[in-house]
């Protein structure tokens, strides 16, 4: 029986690696990270430090709270403040400054905001507060999407009437391919997110592959995991002019994905013809919404003359977006460290966990070459 | 219906009375407690005393391998264990919630006097206090402890390139343990606590002459902070080595499974030790011999690589800086 | 957000739960995102309380095996430990 996660940590296998990419790697390869957990696996164990110098990291938009634009964090703040209602949300969204304030703060003030660690506890709140209205601040990637159509489903099999949901789902293949259509993108290779992709399948990302010709490598989580497709990013471009979609995390990603996960999202969701992302702008069919049929549980229908619809944009200190493109580090930004910090964030790269400010600041200097 | 602790219980009079005698005086009995004067005269074998306080919210009260009483004992004799001294006399304040159950409070009373046997060390002097409900989480203590200085010289400013850094135990079991038994959370472990009082192995230390130059027990802040602290104190640079640092599985899990890391989880009897350089595998020998020091690792030495900070080396060659711990990481865990 | 973890089945209830097990900490998880049953001892690929898919254990051993044949073949060969770092192995 295999170590499913230590086996994959395995130091020999990743010096080996390592020594096996310095080997053969011949020309420089900007690869980017879409999944801001790879960011995290990347500076976490250092793997910097262990590769080339013609391999260099660049850093994708893969972290679902960083693009959110501040308006629609600011409607997350509006929906808490309203009266009678639990604001509930998943992990790292509290911590999000918005234009004035975060939810973390407004709890302080005795607003009832909730961090869950999974949304089946929305279901559980909604009942115990028959006479509240309980709002569910949805959030995340393609990974977290499925979960809540399921709760979506839950509710309207217990005829649920004080649950709502607020739906910021965004999706990786259009983000990917708005990065690319940037004129100037220096990005030659991808790694494919690995949750992501257990939901979508591979297959979401041969379009682009095709567009672009660029390397796609599914990779896991794991740090053998992230070097091993490094190796084969390395490969394909030594081996000539073929790119094609290449699957490393085959223990838990097929070609088609799960297909009951992405059965239950087109029942529910439906996609949005426009949605801004935080420091790239619009994207088009790149985010959901609830189906128009479920439209009487949309906060953003019932709630609408609450929300507010002006489109902010950043300190004109924080190049957050620049870093979701890929075309900064964190160290370029003149604030970072310095005015923004986990604990007084500017800017959502700095306060997610997934964010790659944040990545850089925790693990510091050390795991980065180059800064 | 099981007895509960009654506002009368705090107000001073027969039911306090009853109260002290009936179960702090019963397990807590020693010469000095028993006189029930105002005060407790004690009398110090030197001049040279240590003196700590520390109160205790934890929340649960009862948690696998503990409960808040067994915490307040180990947690103030070792804060007065880490500054090399024998730990000898205790207070003990309790502030109880109205309503409160009799056993509950006589287990935890229980626990504290076995805990006590442990250090010999004894509460001289004590207060009940019971409040309507509401007015605490179930209970409070607050113990404050004396202690005689017989290691001179132990100091978080001690620390100098080439000294050895050693942990003796798994980090992390107390934190994670009570973070598994939050209610939002539920998840089931057989993860116990590592409360416990740690003069016994710190006696054997000094007695067999191991040249120690500071203790500190990883409390809230975990390894991390202590590592950190000691770092800024002694304006050094501090590298450990992961692999070496003992992490039991299910900590593994947990930090895995909630994005945490075991450096920053709370110990409650784990100490880190700073030694000369070449007195490792003698602190070693010393502390596997006792239970609760088995998984003693060296994990690290002390050089002047960055001012002030620590390092973790991965066995694959690469390295980061371990920050200091930031920020409310989990509910009230001491 | 992305964190899974792989956790092996210990129980399975009527409603649909799994009781699954990482490293000795056990917790409740829903099948309900899963279109093929689940059978205890199988490993699952959990996210914020769903199991998302099996993670196939033959798989992983045949990774497994190609990371040992490269270590094999590395030590036959050169190995580049350029970084020196203070090891007490």
């Amino acid at each position: 029986m295999p170590d499913l996660i230590e086996g994959f940590r395995n130091p020999d296998h990743i010096k080996a690696l390592s020594s096996l990419i310095k080997k053969e790697s011949t020309r420089k390869i900007n690869i980017m990270e879409v999944c801001g957990g790879h960011t995290h696996t990347i500076m976490k164990f250092g793997l910097p430090q262990i590769l080339p110098e013609s391999i260099d990291f660049i850093h994708g938009p893969g972290c679902p709270v960083c693009i959110m634009p501040k308006e629609r964090i600011d409607h997350a703040i509006a929906l808490a403040s309203l009266p009678n209602t639990i604001l509930a949300t998943l992990g790292d969204m509290i911590r999000v400054p918005g234009s004035k304030t975060s939810l973390q703060k407004l709890r302080a003030e005795g607003k009832d905001i909730r961090s869950l660690y999974t949304p089946l506890d929305v279901i559980k709140i909604a009942k115990e507060n028959p006479d509240k209205n309980v709002i569910f601040f949805a959030i995340g990637f393609e990974t977290t999407t499925p979960m809540t159509a399921v709760i979506v489903q839950m509710a309207l099999k217990e005829n649920l009437k004080n649950l709502y949901f607020h739906i910021n789902h965004v999706t990786v293949p259009e983000a990917v391919d708005a990065i690319m259509c940037d004129g100037d993108s220096k990005v030659d290779a991808f790694l494919g997110p690995s949750h992501v992709s257990v939901i979508t399948g591979y297959k979401k990302y041969e379009p682009i592959v095709e567009k672009y010709k660029t390397p796609i490598v599914v990779a896991g989580f794991e740090p053998t995991d992230v070097m091993e497709s490094i190796l084969r990013i390395v490969r394909q471009f030594n081996a000539g002019d073929k790119r094609f979609v290449d699957n490393e995390y085959a223990r838990a990603v097929s070609r088609d994905g799960n297909l009951k996960a992405q059965e239950l999202i087109n029942t529910y969701m439906d996609v949005r013809d426009h949605f801004r992302w935080r420091g790239i702008g619009d994207i088009p069919k790149s985010a959901l919404k609830l189906r128009d049929e479920y439209a009487f549980f949309d906060a953003e229908v019932k709630f609408k003359e609450f929300l507010p619809t002006v489109e902010l944009d950043d300190h004109k200190m924080c190049i957050c977006g620049d870093i979701l493109k890929g075309k900064a580090k964190p160290y370029d930004c003149k604030v970072f460290g310095k005015a923004c910090v986990p604990s007084a964030p500017m800017g959502s790269c700095m306060v997610s966990s997934e964010g790659a400010c944040s990545a850089y600041y925790k693990y510091g200097k050390l795991a980065a070459k180059g800064a | 219906m099981s007895k509960k602790i009654l506002l009368s219980h705090g107000g001073g009079g027969e039911e306090t009375q009853s109260l002290i005698k009936e179960l702090f005086l019963k397990y807590f009995e020693n010469e000095i407690l028993l006189k029930m004067e105002d005060a407790a005269a004690l009398s110090m074998n030197t001049n040279r005393i240590v003196f700590t306080t520390d109160s205790f919210t934890v929340s649960p009260l009862f948690f696998n391998g503990g409960n808040i009483g067994k915490l307040a004992i180990a947690g103030t004799v070792n804060d007065l264990v880490m500054m090399g001294a024998r730990p000898k006399y205790l207070t003990c304040s309790f502030m109880i919630e109205e309503g409160f159950s009799y056993d509950d409070l006589e287990t935890i009373v229980i626990s504290m006097r076995d805990e006590m046997l442990k250090s010999g060390v004894c509460i001289v002097a004590g207060d009940t206090k019971v409040v309507p409900k509401g007015g605490v989480d179930g209970l409070f203590i607050n113990t404050s402890g004396i202690g005689e200085i017989v290691l001179e010289g132990i100091s978080a400013h001690n620390l100098r390139p080439n000294h050895s850094i050693i942990v003796s135990n798994e980090v992390g079991n107390h934190g994670a343990c009570i973070l598994a038994r939050r209610e939002d959370i539920e998840l089931e472990t057989e993860l116990k606590t590592d409360c416990v009082s740690l003069w016994k192995p710190v006696e054997a230390l000094i007695n067999a002459g191991v040249k120690v130059l500071a203790f500190r027990d990883a409390t809230r802040g975990g390894l991390s902070a202590v590592l950190n602290e000691w770092a800024e104190t002694s304006h050094v640079c501090i590298e450990v080595n992961e692999n070496k640092i003992p992490v039991a599985p299910e900590v593994k899990g947990i930090c895995e499974m909630l994005g945490f890391e075991p450096y920053e989880f709370a110990n409650e009897g784990t100490m880190v030790i700073c030694v000369e350089e070449g007195e490792e595998q003698k602190t070693l020998d010393i502390l596997h011999t006792f239970e609760e020091c088995k998984k003693a690792s060296f994990i690290g030495k002390v050089s002047d690589k960055y001012e002030n900070r620590v390092i973790l080396n991965t066995p694959w060659g690469s390295s980061r800086f371990l920050e200091p711990p930031k920020g409310e990481l989990l509910p009230r865990i001491c | 957000m992305c964190l899974s973890i792989p956790s092996k089945v210990i129980a399975i209830d009527e409603n649909n739960m799994a009781t699954v097990d990482t490293m000795g900490v056990r917790r409740q998880v829903t099948l309900d995102l899963m279109s093929e049953p689940v059978v205890v001892g199988e490993y699952l690929l959990i996210h914020v309380g769903f199991a998302m898919n099996k993670i196939d254990v033959e798989d992983a051993e045949v990774s497994l095996r190609i990371f040992a044949e490269i270590v094999e073949a590395m030590e036959d060969g050169e190995i580049d430990d350029e970084d020196g770092n203070m090891n007490y192995a």
